[in-house]
């Protein structure tokens, strides 16, 4: 796996001179890390960088930034190694390199999931089902989205597999993957180790703006991905096929989640608009935003679906919010959604390493 | 631009405490700052705690600390050469600063790693001194403070005891402003290297500033030509010894070199000239400043080997490095053979190094030797071999304004009604000599907050 070597180059610049420095060690995992190494492996960079949550505090309290000559500027430097490490890591590393950076080829894939399901509801035989299963039969969705939802799990698996080998990480112990899961529960990295939030919309201003905007797209996707899950149960264990009432847990789990998933997109949108985009990854701003939108964009095609849903516009409303899903299911490894499992295992790296530590 | 109640000189800590302490009571302010926004706080923004007198636990600082023990610490890096007066005062007042600091803004975090010898005494600025200076402006902006960055103030025309009015430039254009009060804190006047070179002499041209290059003294050089009263010996600085490498101005922390105590120092004709093993580092870093600069080109070399080289803070550049002593020499443009010979008599000097303790006076020293090392005496032997340039980092400069409990200014014998300094240009009135960690910082948010309110009573009352 070949990263790019100035990224890592630069990245071992700044981590230098931030070791001799230590003002920041109290914002986040990153500094804490850092400071146990003295030299920096292309490893131990790619973990540093994939701890970082960008929350900008390091860079706002840096007496080192442009226009000093040492012209630090670390959450870009990691940002750019984070994003790399997505892109090499990535199963197949071509499809990485093809959506990471690049709004317009996700917004094409959506556009053709689109296409696909307007063409399977068109062209499948709906064998008479009730519902949304008159327009496409239950089988004929297991059949599109088994696949697809299979798919993105396993190549996820190939790229955690490269990057625990890549950063050295050592033996996988379950109980660190649950302090992970503690630190990824209420975002603490973005609490800016004060717990006054981070510095993101409002230049050197504390907010805990992005972690809440975080938290709802976090949440509302694990709503959204209850609901599914529910009647997936409700169908195979207790043979209740959909449709399902409002009171049910299907819709319950999927309305709340779907409206979180809408205000805490739009709200991430709003706040990458105000954000200085020097301070994140270069060229990657377009993919970012692409895809939130297309999560946002799944959960309010699925919340207009429901509202319309007994009118005539649901098969069209169907084929676009299954087209998103397929679409953000498919783009999975290779968007930013990817960024959750290497954070999970970067935080259970760094659990990994206190333990170490800590004898 | 309208006049402004009070004009305060100066955008580091000292004069935000001011400015902030003057506006909550009702004062309208005006930040006068010559950096531009990016450089914005003076020195402050390369510091990195509070120096805190407490009685029991306080925010991040452990057990207590008392007035006493403070004062006694202090006494002893100054040599006594302390207003006793005046520091009392800093150091009483310290305790409930830190907790106004919290209020304003500032947030601290526990010791830093490698400082665990200062847990009880420092209270840490998470993210440093740039943090703190950025919560200021934030909270005194709020407060209503109005800031001009660029602003380089020129002249305070002084009639009799009053400031009436303050020149400054900026863009390009002479501004006067009448404000009732001012503020001065603006620093001392490190940064105008021909201003040091007059008092120390040409060595000082040789000298890297460690801080802002925006402290060249022109309102205190303005205040003192027109006889105000001042403090301070006017030929000293406080100096490090540093990273050779390091900027000409601003290079700050990340400079320092922690690796003498586990090395042997030569000059650029490759001999020795100090005891490097005399004490813990942190006591003798201040030294060392002055030690270098008083070899020929104001520059030293440090040379350590293989088995020393984990055993300080990582510098910011990395060491030279080279197999042999001869190539070592060869990259650091050493003597090669005069180096060699230094090495041999140093390790010839050497005895028993079982006792060897890197974070105690071990009194592993050598024998026979002029000078001698009397701690951490081991030979150099072991490739690769390590060298860094050192040279002397200006910290800050003694000279200044001399104010009294109220941080007032004088002429003559009178006070001057409407003249007030906080911070590095009157830390001279409290320090002779010498440096105490977290010191600076304690002077100047007790002697900004001092300031504001009097300030601040003044323009109210008139």
């Amino acid at each position: 796996m070949q990263m790019q070597t100035d990224l890592l180059e630069e990245a071992r610049r700044q981590a230098e001179i931030c070791n001799a420095c230590r003002y920041c060690e109290g914002y986040c995992s990153v500094f804490p890390a850092l400071h146990a190494e003295r030299a920096f492996s292309d490893g131990n960079l790619t973990q540093l960088a994939n701890l970082c949550h960008n929350c900008r505090g390091c860079s706002y309290a840096c007496q080192y930034t442009a226009p000093h000559e040492f012209n630090l500027n670390l959450p870009q430097a990691l940002a750019n190694v984070r994003q790399d490490s997505w892109e090499s890591f990535a199963f197949p590393r071509a499809a990485g390199q093809a959506f990471q950076k690049h709004g317009v080829r996700i917004a094409v894939a959506t556009v053709i999931g689109f296409a696909l399901l307007f063409w399977a509801i068109h062209a499948l035989p709906t064998a008479g089902g009730d519902g949304f299963y008159a327009a496409l039969s239950h089988n004929a969705m297991v059949a599109i989205f088994l696949p697809a939802f299979l798919f993105p799990l396993v190549s996820i698996a190939i790229s955690l597999r490269r990057y625990w080998r890549h950063i050295d990480a050592g033996p996988f112990r379950p109980a660190h993957l649950v302090a992970a899961f503690g630190q990824a529960a209420n975002m603490r990295n973005l609490k800016g180790g004060h717990g006054d939030g981070c510095n993101f919309e409002d230049e050197d201003r504390f907010s805990h703006a992005r972690r809440r905007a975080h938290q709802a797209v976090m949440y509302g996707f694990l709503l959204c991905f209850a609901s599914t899950s529910a009647g997936t149960i409700l169908h195979y264990v207790f043979d209740m096929p959909a449709p399902y009432g409002f009171w049910s847990l299907p819709k319950l789990l999927g309305v709340s989640g779907g409206l979180l998933l809408v205000v805490g997109c739009a709200e991430m949108i709003r706040l990458k608009l105000r954000a200085d985009p020097e301070l994140g990854a270069t060229g990657a701003f377009g993919g970012e935003v692409a895809f939130v939108g297309l999560l946002g964009f799944v959960g309010l095609s699925g919340l207009v679906l429901y509202a319309l849903g007994q009118t005539a516009m649901m098969p069209a409303l169907l084929a676009i919010h299954l087209g998103a899903v397929l679409a953000f299911f498919l783009l999975t490894p290779f968007t930013k959604m990817a960024h959750g499992f290497y954070r999970l295992a970067a935080l259970t790296a760094e659990a990994g390493r206190k333990a170490r530590v800590a004898g | 631009m309208t006049s402004p109640d009070i004009a305060i000189i100066g955008g580091g800590n000292a004069a935000l405490c001011a400015a902030i302490t003057a506006a909550e009571a009702g004062a309208r302010v005006l930040i006068l700052e010559t950096a531009p926004k990016p450089y914005r706080g003076g020195n402050s923004r390369h510091t990195r705690n509070f120096r805190c007198m407490h009685h029991g636990p306080l925010g991040p600082l452990v057990d207590s600390y008392t007035e006493d023990e403070y004062l006694a610490d202090l006494m002893k890096v100054t040599g006594g050469k302390t207003d006793e007066t005046l520091a009392r005062l800093a150091i009483r007042t310290s305790e409930e600063c830190l907790p106004w600091m919290e209020a304003h803004g500032v947030r601290f975090q526990p010791s830093l790693s490698g400082t665990l010898s200062l847990a009880r005494t420092n209270a840490f600025f998470l993210g440093g001194g740039k943090s703190l200076v950025n919560a200021y402006y934030r909270t005194a902006e709020a407060l209503g403070v109005a800031v001009e960055y660029e602003a380089a103030v020129t002249h305070l025309e002084l009639d009799g005891d009053r400031v009436v009015r303050i020149d400054y430039t900026q863009h390009g254009e002479t501004q006067s402003i009448t404000p009732k009060s001012v503020v001065v804190a603006s620093g001392g006047f490190q940064a105008d290297t021909d201003w040091l070179a007059r008092a120390w002499g040409p060595a000082a041209k040789n000298f890297l500033i460690r801080g802002t290059p925006y402290n060249r003294g022109v309102v205190l050089a303005d205040l003192l030509d027109q006889g105000v009263e001042q403090v301070g010996d006017p030929t000293q600085c406080h100096a490090v010894a540093i990273d050779g490498r390091a900027p000409k101005f601003d290079g700050g922390i990340v400079t320092r070199l922690d690796c003498v105590p586990f090395s042997i120092v030569v000059n650029k004709d490759a001999q020795r000239f100090y005891d490097e093993g005399e004490d813990v580092w942190p006591k003798r870093y201040a030294i060392w400043g002055r030690l270098v600069a008083a070899q020929p080109d104001q520059v030293g070399y440090v040379i350590i080997d293989a088995k020393s080289l984990e055993l300080f803070m990582p510098s910011v550049f990395p060491p030279i490095k080279a197999d042999t002593l001869e190539e070592l020499a060869a990259r650091m443009g050493l003597p090669a053979d005069a180096l060699i010979e230094t090495v041999t008599r140093f390790n010839a000097a050497c005895g028993d190094t079982s006792g060897f303790h890197p974070t105690e006076l071990d009194g592993v020293a050598t024998t026979g030797l002029e000078p001698p090392k009397t701690n951490w005496a081991r030979p150099i032997t072991q490739s690769p071999f390590y060298g860094y340039s050192l040279r002397t980092g200006v910290t800050f400069t003694y000279l200044g304004l001399k104010v009294d409990e109220s941080a007032q200014c004088a002429i003559g014998n009178r006070l001057i009604t409407n003249l007030w300094a906080a911070g590095e240009t009157m830390a001279g009135s409290i320090l002779g000599q010498g440096y105490l960690a977290g010191f600076g910082m304690t002077i100047g948010t007790v002697f900004g907050r001092i300031a504001g309110k009097e300030a601040a009573a003044h323009a109210n009352a008139n």
